[in-house]
């Protein structure tokens, strides 16, 4: 028994320059934030852009955006809308604002629907937003999608930050790259995060503050934007990604 | 169409004279269509091959009181049953088990599309 499905993902990806996984170990460390904030910047530079959001039992990608009601197109597979630039896609259009509780091997079967569906064209950037966690999701990515490469976020937890370690490890081990982490929420001087990080050979892309402003802004992308927590992820944007 | 033409290259075979396609019912795909569209993207090694479409039906188990049943879908309106169609797994947010209610289920048959077999004839046959 074949499952074409593998075939047609590598397919429905090929046009794509560059796939951004925003994952983290832990969950609550701002990755959906960071993977929409990341998306909006890289389109607002002029770039092609797509956002996938992965957290199916959590989504809230759409909430970040201001989504509104937009739903995909049917042509040879799903053509994700486009919003604020982006091309957008969730499991949101499914399940809607309802509960979807799944098991392991069902996130999995759905991830590879999803991946395998949907048409994304040519692009320059796929930000992926990862769902926390080292399961499926994760794995998957790493079977499916070979050259995603992996933006780390974390806090500055010592409790994040050991998830995050045991991420970091697992992709140094399968030789995928990671890109870069950030110390998202940061509330008071410490090198921890960064001396930890270097110490592992992986690049530390720099701290976002926390912003207390940041809650009143979500879902208006461009009072997001001017936030303090954008403007400073946007920094680290142009020095670490837009300008390599 | 490239998932049979790869097996039908590893297995040497030099024309594929039936290709038996298994349709998951929540996928909700009508067979004639998708014969038809199969039919449009035929290449070489296919030009003469049968295809059969057969329907795997839908069989829910609840991994909570361990109910069977089937006709999961009888019941839901057209635009939820297309919203399965893309992804059978949002099933979990529609359905529930009959017995005792619970969205913990298992799809144990009648979801994906897959290749069921692929016959064919070799250079030396």
């Amino acid at each position: 028994m074949t499952d074409p499905r593998t075939g047609i993902i590598r397919e429905r990806l090929k046009g794509i320059r560059k796939i951004i996984a925003v994952s983290s170990g832990k969950g609550g460390v701002g990755k959906s934030l960071v993977a929409s904030v990341l998306a909006l910047t890289l389109t607002r530079k002029g770039n092609k852009v797509g956002l996938l959001d992965l957290d199916f039992t959590g989504p809230s990608s759409h909430i970040i955006l201001g989504a509104g009601e937009l739903h995909p197109r049917e042509e040879k597979g799903i053509v994700p809308p486009v919003i604020q630039g982006l091309k957008y896609m969730s499991i949101v259009y499914y399940a809607r604002d309802r509960t979807l509780p799944l098991r392991g091997t069902d996130i999995s079967d759905a991830m590879t629907e999803l991946l395998a569906v949907t048409v994304w064209g040519d692009l320059d950037f796929l930000i992926i937003d990862m769902p926390p966690g080292i399961g499926d999701a994760t794995l998957d990515i790493l079977k499916f999608v070979r050259n995603a490469e992996f933006l780390v976020v974390t806090t500055p937890s010592q409790l994040a930050f050991e998830t995050v370690r045991k991420l970091i490890s697992l992709l140094s081990e399968l030789a995928v790259s990671v890109i870069g982490v950030i110390e998202n929420m940061k509330m008071k001087d410490s090198h921890f995060i960064r001396q930890q990080v270097e110490a592992r050979g992986v690049r530390f892309w720099g701290e976002v503050p926390f912003d207390p402003e940041l809650e009143d802004n979500i879902g208006d992308v461009d009072r997001l934007l001017e936030t303090r927590f954008s403007r400073a992820l946007a920094k680290l944007i142009e020095g670490y990604l837009v300008r390599q | 169409m490239s998932a049979a033409s790869q097996i039908a290259e590893k297995e040497g075979l030099k024309e594929v004279t039936e290709i038996v396609i298994k349709l998951g019912e929540l996928q909700q795909i009508e067979p004639a269509l998708f014969s038809f569209a199969l039919s449009q993207l035929k290449t070489a090694i296919l030009r003469n091959t049968k295809f059969r479409i057969e329907k795997d039906l839908a069989e829910l188990k609840c991994r909570v009181c361990g109910r069977k049943w089937t006709s999961a879908t009888a019941g839901l309106d057209e635009e939820t049953k297309e919203t399965i169609h893309f992804i059978p797994e949002v099933a979990h947010t529609y359905i529930r088990c009959p017995e005792c209610g619970s969205p913990d289920f298992e799809i144990e048959r009648g979801r994906g599309v897959w290749i069921e077999s692929v016959k064919g004839v070799r250079p030396d046959d």
